[in-house]
């Protein structure tokens, strides 16, 4: 039976509150969102914090999905289902709402955040690297107020960001409406996590892909951003020659590791089959395909 | 400390350790063991039960998060006197071996329909992917959740069971 060490409880009313309890119980101290990897990580003991701030009653302030004049505002708080659910997302934002289909399971889904699955850090999330494909800014607030920081650099290593001590996630920002986007991923079966997973959103200019983001999930010690394809893309008309080399591009910029879920060249391959299958999934939404 | 959790339409209350698991919480504290505890890892969905009506899995879900919050049970589905249509569906397509995986597929499946009243059979899977039976009863399982959508005002009244 797997049972977490003891930790004192604390229930946060308020955002400003939850800041506060954290800078009063310092770095022992964790955020609590939906649990569905802190509490499994508790019951393992690969996480033991002597305090949990939950901070599940924060919905009022933290569960939102907005257009803010062109800019999709998505609070912390917001389950993953809430996303799936959204019509903004069905119609304007296709990399979230594929890759929320293929996260965990309807059950996790219906408890798992959106700012948990940014703020855990863990490389094979597939929420951040649908993130890095939108160029999505993240919000966090904290002791000194509140700052923006880019998704591509809110990550310092494996499950670790470059929050500081008392800042919490609240927002993720979205500025950039692309004229399509997609998300792609192979896993051994439902709930599990991603052998290899590619967001990518672009737009066209005419018949040439006129800017474009890759994001990649599973294949390194963080999300990563493939902007070594993404240059090789740019300003370039999108053929089966172009996804190959861009494919081969990306696979060279991944680093994944040896695990359960596959061998590293296996996983590169993968990651050159799944960015090609991902942009011309996209290529052919902005031409006004499906 | 001093929880007080709305099951089944009862307020129940108790003293918890911050650590107790909700399936826990329900099987040993309140003695309710159609909650089932089968892979402690989020994985089986043996242990869903509604909390505030979403089918959630309790094994992930402490007990003090429950706090002033409703959850309902296999228990809670029962009225008592009838089976709701989803049980009959159960019943009749046999979509149960060893029972197992059952107030769980039942719970994922209830709340499903509520969403969904006339899902196909590729949405009743995906619906049920959070839910393992390892007697591998799939089929039987999802014609019992077609029956229930079929047939939303069927009763144990107009049956002999």
């Amino acid at each position: 039976m797997q049972v977490p060490a003891r930790f004192e409880y604390e229930v946060a009313t308020s955002v400003d509150e939850a800041i506060s309890l954290l800078q009063r119980h310092g770095p022992e101290a964790h955020v609590l969102a939906g649990g569905h990897s802190l509490v499994p990580m508790m019951k393992l003991r690969l996480a033991s914090p002597e305090v949990v701030i939950d901070i599940h009653k924060l919905d009022g302030e933290l569960r939102y999905i907005r257009d803010d004049g062109g800019v999709l505002k998505i609070g912390a708080l917001v389950r993953h289902q809430d996303l799936l659910e959204s019509e903004l997302i069905k119609e304007r934002y296709a990399v979230l709402g594929e890759a929320e289909a293929l996260i965990a399971d309807p059950l996790v889904r219906n408890m798992g955040t959106v700012g948990g699955s940014l703020a855990n850090g863990d490389p094979g999330e597939d929420l951040p690297a649908a993130f890095v494909a939108l160029g999505c800014e993240v919000v966090v607030r904290g002791p000194d107020g509140e700052r923006t920081i880019s998704i591509d650099d809110l990550y310092a290593g494996f499950y670790e960001t470059i929050l500081e001590p008392g800042e919490i996630v609240t927002e993720a920002r979205i500025s950039w409406a692309p004229d399509a986007s997609s998300y792609t991923k192979v896993k051994r079966r439902t709930g599990d996590y991603a052998a290899a997973a590619i967001g990518v959103a672009l737009n066209m200019n005419g018949e040439e892909i006129e800017d474009v983001r890759v994001g990649m999930c599973g294949v390194g010690s963080t999300t990563l951003r493939a902007r070594g394809a993404e240059e090789l893309l740019r300003g370039q008309r999108p053929d089966a020659e172009l996804y190959k080399r861009a494919g081969e591009r990306a696979a060279e910029e991944s680093e994944p590791l040896d695990d359960a879920r596959g061998t590293v060249p296996f996983k590169r391959d993968l990651v050159k089959v799944l960015l090609g299958r991902a942009l011309a999934k996209a290529v052919e939404r902005a031409e006004g395909g499906a | 400390m001093r929880i007080q959790v709305n099951v089944n339409g009862q307020s129940r209350e108790a003293e918890v350790e911050p650590r107790l698991l909700l399936v826990h919480f329900i099987r040993d504290h309140l003695e309710l063991t159609g909650t089932h505890w089968g892979c402690d890892t989020s994985n089986c969905g043996a242990c869903t039960v509604h909390l505030d009506g979403e089918p959630v899995k309790s094994c992930t879900v402490l007990a003090v998060r429950t706090d002033g919050h409703e959850v309902t049970t296999i228990e809670g589905i029962w009225s008592g006197t009838e089976l709701t249509p989803m049980q009959e569906g159960f019943h009749w397509e046999h979509g149960l071996q060893c029972g197992f995986c059952t107030p769980g597929m039942i719970l994922t499946a209830t709340a499903f329909l509520e969403k969904n009243p006339n899902p196909s059979e590729a949405e009743i899977r995906d619906a049920i992917s959070g839910n393992l039976c390892r007697c591998t009863g799939y089929e039987n399982i999802v014609k019992a959740i077609q029956w229930a959508a079929n047939e939303p005002s069927a009763s144990v009244a107009s049956r002999e069971l």
